[in-house]
């Protein structure tokens, strides 16, 4: 077998959720996406967690548009580090995003209208309550391995936590204990320029038949900044001027886009705020906000891991500011000082934050090697 | 190419690690000791490792392996944490000694070090007749050596007793067997446990 086989399909959960927050919610969907084959006594599932902005469609090409690629494919598919020729792949579009599974946008029942502001606040936690109920579903009483990159890395980590029996690794990749102040105000100016949108109508705009496009065209850039290091900027763009060919490079001495940068920042933007949903930005920067396992132990990460029984992988990223490898190290420290299984890769890469999602050798034969030992285990 | 030469230190460095045993091994290479190790008796170890490839290696092998420098110190690691730590022939190549010790017995309750010995007569010749030493337990030349001290079985026994490690044991090596006439002319490998005084 070397085809993907990718199965798309959405799944109710009638059972109300409580969530974190003391909200309850009646009945959720949620659109998942399965790659390879599930085996027989139901012990090769790998369950990989988004980040921000991605979605169930982790690998291949979309079935509704084969122009449209999985968000993490050069690592999960036939062959790949993660191989779907041997384990049974499941990507999940998270409560509150806005990609088919239950958010903002959809219905709520007890109105009649989409829930816009009135969609509960989506915790970490609550995710992984939501997976949990997914994975009993699917008959699954054990994943093989739990896996994500940045806020996908904090969702595998709140698995070990949350249902320590129930997975036998954990990969956590570019991700962090907590967000820092610096981090939370990055969300913060993000979340205001949405807000402060005339279009936002309270997080009502559905009923408005508008989208607040100049806040999430904001909240893009700002955000976009913060998954590059300087020096890949520097490469990539440079103080290059944005002129069509054979155009004068002297300065045009306007507020319109001169510089590379500038129009690649628009860009981004642009085509986010045509696929993304508002509502959903605001919930899940705020469950990155929230996200600090530590909090309920006096801020001892060490006590937050002591029922841990996965083995970890934590890898980080030389370059990367937002998320850097410090903070990683805190996640090893802590099960370190809990004589939990672990290995630590620090990729010395220089693409920042979005280096997780990019073809790496040193990185992806660290996971090839991680995943291959696990099914030599499990043979 | 030095294989044969650890494999001779591994046997002995095994011997002084209690089963069921916490252990770091600090420069862990590809993970061959622990992997030799873990064959011998139960430990429950991590290496700890700044290459790449070696890591990689560890990984493959499915030990634990932590990606540092250990120039920076062993900060990742509590007080007596662990039973054993491994110093196991990468002394030579670290920069901060003093610290690093410190650090090595800061956070084992024992350690165990090793080192190639400079003072074995052959490399005492080639310094005598003029040449930096190549040997099974020097093996590269000076321009390409991943070595930046040199030192001798005296010389460490002096650092040891001047920053307060105490010396609970040593074995010195040659071609994979002791050494007990002048250890310090005759050995070309020393291992020493210690622990802090």
């Amino acid at each position: 077998m070397s085809e993907l086989n990718l199965s798309r399909n959405t799944i109710h959960f009638a059972e109300p959720l409580p969530l974190q927050s003391g909200a309850m919610l009646s009945g959720y969907d949620l659109v998942i996406e399965t790659y390879g084959k599930l085996n027989a006594d139901k012990s090769n599932a790998v369950l990989v967690c988004h980040a921000l902005n991605a979605s169930h469609h982790v690998a291949g090409p979309s079935p509704d548009d084969p122009t449209d690629i999985g968000w993490w494919d050069n690592m999960i598919g036939p062959g790949k580090p993660v191989d779907t020729n041997h384990f049974f792949v499941i990507g999940v579009n998270n409560l509150g995003s806005c990609f088919g599974s239950t958010g903002p946008m959809s219905n709520n029942p007890s109105s009649g209208k989409p829930y816009g502001a009135d969609f509960p606040v989506i915790t970490v936690e609550d995710w992984v309550n939501t997976q949990a109920r997914l994975a009993d579903k699917l008959g699954i009483r054990k994943f093989a391995a739990v896996m994500g990159g940045s806020l996908g890395g904090m969702q595998a980590m709140a698995w070990a936590i949350q249902f320590p029996k129930r997975l036998d690794h954990c990969v956590v990749v570019a991700s962090t204990p907590r967000l820092s102040a610096q981090n939370i105000a990055f969300n913060e100016v993000a979340r205001n320029a949405i807000l402060s949108d005339p279009d936002f109508h309270g997080g009502n705009y559905y009923e408005y038949g508008v989208v607040p496009k100049r806040g999430l065209r904001l909240a893009r850039m700002v955000g976009h900044i913060t998954y590059l290091s300087d020096d890949d900027m520097a490469e990539k763009f440079g103080r290059e001027l944005q002129r069509p060919n054979g155009e004068s490079k002297d300065y045009r001495f306007s507020f319109d886009v001169e510089f590379e940068v500038e129009s690649y920042l628009r860009y981004q933007g642009d085509k986010f705020s045509t696929y993304f949903d508002a509502n959903t930005y605001l919930l899940i920067t705020r469950a990155l906000d929230y996200f600090d396992p530590a909090r309920r132990y006096e801020g001892s990460l060490d006590r937050a891991l002591t029922e841990v029984q996965a083995k970890f992988l934590v890898v980080s990223f030389s370059t990367d500011w937002r998320f850097p490898p410090d903070r990683s190290r805190e996640i090893v420290q802590s099960l370190l000082s809990n004589k939990s299984e672990v290995s630590y890769a620090e990729i010395d890469a220089p693409h920042g934050h979005d280096a997780f999602l990019l073809d790496d050798p040193r990185y992806h034969n660290l996971v090839r090697a991680y995943f291959e030992k696990m099914l030599e285990v499990q043979s | 190419m030095i294989t044969k030469n650890i494999r001779a230190d591994f046997a002995a460095i095994a011997k002084w690690i209690a089963p069921n045993a916490q252990v770091l091994d600090l420069g862990c290479g590809d993970g061959s000791f622990l992997e030799f190790l873990q064959k011998q008796k139960p430990v429950h170890a991590y290496g700890v490792e700044i290459d790449d490839a070696r890591v990689l290696s560890c990984v493959q092998k499915g030990l634990n392996v932590i990606q540092q420098d250990l120039e920076g110190g062993l900060a990742l690691f509590e007080d007596s944490s662990f039973d054993t730590v491994v110093l196991s022939q990468t002394l030579q190549t670290i920069h901060q000694t003093e610290k690093i010790l410190r650090e090595v017995v800061r956070v084992g309750k024992e350690s165990i070090i090793s080192f190639p010995n400079f003072g074995h007569w052959s490399h005492r010749m080639a310094v005598g007749l003029g040449r930096m030493p190549i040997s099974k337990s020097l093996p590269y030349q000076w321009y390409n050596t991943p070595n930046v001290r040199v030192l001798t079985v005296a010389d460490f026994e002096k650092l040891a007793s001047s920053i307060g490690l105490q010396i609970l044991d040593q074995c010195i090596l040659h071609d994979g067997r002791q050494v007990t006439l002048l250890p310090n002319f005759f050995g070309s490998l020393a291992l020493f446990r210690i622990r802090s005084a």
